[in-house]
């Protein structure tokens, strides 16, 4: 069993969790991520890890409620324990001979990129940050950013705070301007990764995207993690983000494809949500 | 007395019944069956079926025990040598093993040896509630890396000697394949948990949600005071055919199926995994693993399911009595077929129909077996022209594993065949001092029996090394 050390709502929708798992603090990096079990009979699910802190021998989460399990997991308190929490898994983000990097973070996205963001920072790295929202109301980490960035952007999409429109906007601004990065890092929905890749290819600066595919075991047993990249010559490469990523290059990876594997369960998960909130209900 | 020609049949579900249900297959033998099949032993002089058997069980002297009564003394003989009797006698292949050894089966069927054995483990978990006492300790500790039948195997031996060992297992529960992959119709899980429990009697610590290679590395196992590591990590990563639409929705590799089924329970109700159940399921491959599969899918709901598998029945890897019991429940095998292409619903008109992308077919073609190849299996040839449809919604790839790497990139100076398989000298040990292998990481998939057959060899192999030095 894993205590929850300390826990606190970020919006109405993204809560934080530092969980005591003093081995996963241990070892952790930018990039990596856990599994988590809530209960016995739980769902296994991949969370990125958000944050450690050896001493102490926590591990951040943030998560988006989103499902029966990101459900149930929030309804757990402060000094309560959670099943099962293993990792670190997957491999760290590569940050090697990156001196200047654009981290672009999407929603709940932005929790993975925080990280990312401040291990660049931490390397000396110059660090521009674009994240962008659906609207005010779900703005999270703000400060962590505008601390560990050269520069930060906040976007929404409604306009009700910072700059209206989406990330890729002040992206292609600042790359038609003339400037240059050693690396885009972008973390968030598929379709704004998808997004940020076709906007810098004309600029033709590297781009690496965070995968987060369904998942059971994180150790590549299960293969359902699967994800294809196409090659410059055409020829189609199976990969397993959880042993492989979950960092890929960009402009190799099939979109469409990891959006519509990502949406297998959507019925299954729908009821599961439906019939969770009808027993909390009910309790 | 007359020799009885036959082994006394295994009471099993009906198959219509059993087809629709996760409950166990075979019941089991009654006390007075059990004592009519020993019986049949001749009590030969050479013992044949010892040597059949990959952890050498003294199976002359249980089944006399069985014959004379003295159940818990056949369990305690069976005990002496293996770890896992009730799941033993459940799973292992024993046609090829120690039955097929049996000199009464040279006129006859051989003696039940493995229904026998089921016998002895249950009349002892259901009757005996003394739990074995742990030994003294030596003082001496060794690290387990995985919690599947070699692993189980080598703890057990080596704490019957009076170690003190620690399993680490990287899922929630301990078992490994026996917990993941082979489901409750056939091996139920609340065996694997009491075989797990009596080693825990035994003084074996059990750490789960470790991963070895990520969590912590073989080499911070020696810095913590570890003297020997045995590997058994399993054969992790599935194989797929490379062929086009292995990306659609509803297309699993065997793992994933089974593991949300069986590990994660998803055959329940109350369960939150989703699995993709009802309708038409082609299973690729001809192993117990596909039949595994073949046999959850139906028992999920499927109104039809397929096995389709390149060369003939004769071929078959699977199990004997798996193949009939699949035959039974009504599983249909699409046998000298290999599959080209699996096919996905588009809707050209709305790229947001939320059927887009699922599994509506598989596209194969007829095979014939042809010359034999180098290793004297005939090769299937594809027949011109043969190329059909099988509507399908659900895919199960069960075509094998390759051993999971993240060990070997994590532990400096341990060598890896060709296929990724760990490299081990006839005693398990591996090209690293003080580090063992065996089983599936070793051999890549292959049975529980031979992967516990290396747990014990190394097992043997770390005592020496450890009382040597």
């Amino acid at each position: 069993m894993y205590k929850i050390v300390r826990k606190k709502s970020l919006n109405p929708t993204v809560t934080q969790m530092e969980i005591e798992a003093p081995l996963v603090a241990a070892k952790a990096k930018p990039g990596q991520f856990i599994i988590l079990r809530v209960d016995e009979d739980g769902e296994r699910i991949p969370l990125t890890v958000a944050g450690v802190n050896p001493e102490d021998g926590t591990v951040k989460i943030i998560f988006q409620i989103v499902g029966a399990t990101t459900e149930k997991l929030n309804h757990k308190e402060q000094g309560e324990f959670i099943q099962d929490f293993a990792g670190p898994l997957g491999k760290a983000t590569e940050t090697e001979g990156i001196r200047k990097v654009c981290i672009v973070g999407g929603g709940v996205g932005c929790a993975i990129a925080m990280p990312v963001a401040q291990e660049f920072h931490r390397l000396g790295a110059e660090v521009t940050s674009i994240i962008g929202f659906r609207s005010k109301d779900l703005l999270i980490l703000e400060e962590e950013f505008s601390e560990c960035s050269d520069r930060l952007v906040v976007m929404t999409d409604d306009g009700s705070y910072g700059r209206h429109g989406n990330v890729t906007v002040p992206l292609k601004e600042m790359l038609d301007a003339g400037e240059t990065f050693d690396m885009i890092i972008t973390i968030g929905p598929l379709i704004m990764m998808k997004f940020v890749t076709l906007a810098a290819k004309p600029y033709g600066v590297p781009v690496t995207v965070s995968m987060n595919p369904i998942m059971i075991d994180g150790t590549g047993m299960c293969g359902g993690c699967r994800i294809t990249l196409v090659k410059e010559d055409g020829t189609r490469e199976t990969k397993f983000a959880c042993v492989d990523g979950p960092d890929f290059n960009g402009y190799e990876i099939d979109f469409d494809e990891a959006m519509s594997r990502g949406r297998m369960y959507t019925g299954f998960e729908r009821r599961a949500h439906e019939a969770t909130c009808n027993l909390f209900g009910k309790a | 007395m007359p020799i009885i020609p036959k082994k006394h049949e295994m009471p099993t579900q009906a198959p219509e019944v059993r087809a629709r249900n996760f409950d166990e297959v075979a019941l089991g033998y009654t006390a007075e069956i059990a004592v009519e099949e020993a019986q049949r032993c001749l009590n030969c002089k050479n013992r044949p079926c010892v040597s059949g058997c990959p952890v050498n069980v003294n199976i002359p002297d249980f089944i006399a025990q069985i014959a004379k009564g003295d159940f818990e003394g056949a369990y305690q003989t069976i005990q002496q040598t293996s770890s896992l009797p009730a799941v033993c006698g459940r799973v292992c292949p024993q046609e090829t093993q120690c039955e097929s050894k049996c000199t009464l089966g040279v006129k006859f069927e051989p003696v039940g040896i493995g229904r026998l054995e089921r016998f002895v483990a249950d009349w002892h978990n259901a009757n005996i509630t003394e739990v074995p006492q742990k030994p003294e300790s030596n003082g001496h500790r060794v690290a387990i890396v995985g919690s599947g039948p070699s692993g189980l195997t080598c703890a057990g031996d080596l704490a019957k000697k009076g170690y003190e060992v620690t399993v680490y297992e990287a899922l929630h529960t301990a078992g490994g394949v026996l917990v993941y992959g082979i489901p409750e119709f056939r091996l139920p899980k609340t065996i694997v948990a009491k075989e797990v429990d009596s080693l825990k009697a035994l003084g074996v610590t059990f750490e789960t949600n470790v991963i070895i290679g990520k969590t912590l590395t073989i080499d911070e196992l020696f810095e913590m005071g570890y003297e020997a590591v045995f590997v058994g990590s399993g054969a992790g990563l599935p194989n797929f055919m490379n062929i086009p639409g292995e990306s659609f929705k509803g297309v699993y590799s065997a793992n994933e199926f089974l593991t949300r089924s069986n590990l994660m329970k998803a055959y329940r109700d109350d369960s939150d995994t989703p699995i993709m159940k009802g309708g038409y399921v082609a299973v690729v491959g001809g192993g117990n693993v596909a039949m595994d599969a073949a046999r959850t899918a139906l028992r999920l709901g499927a109104e039809q399911v397929y096995i389709v598998y390149r060369r003939s029945l004769e071929e078959l890897p699977a199990r004997r009595e798996e193949v009939e019991h699949a035959e039974e429940e009504g599983i249909e095998f699409e046998l000298l077929c290999a599959p080209t292409e699996i096919l996905g619903f588009n809707n050209p008109e709305d790229p947001r129909d939320p059927r887009n992308g699922f599994v509506t077919g598989m596209r194969c073609v007829r095979m014939e077996l042809g010359e034999p190849d180098a290793g004297g299996r005939r090769r299937p040839v594809e027949i011109p022209g043969s190329e059909f449809e099988l509507h399908v919604d659900t895919v199960v790839m069960a075509i094998g594993t390759s051993p999971n790497p993240l060990i070997k990139s994590t532990t400096e100076g341990l060598e890896v065949n060709r296929k990724g398989g760990i490299i081990v000298n006839e005693d398990g040990l591996t090209s690293r001092e003080g580090v063992y292998a065996g089983g599936d990481a070793v051999t890549g998939a292959a049975t529980v029996i031979s992967a516990m057959g290396a747990g014990k060899t190394a097992a043997a192999a770390i005592d020496k090394a450890i009382m040597g030095k």
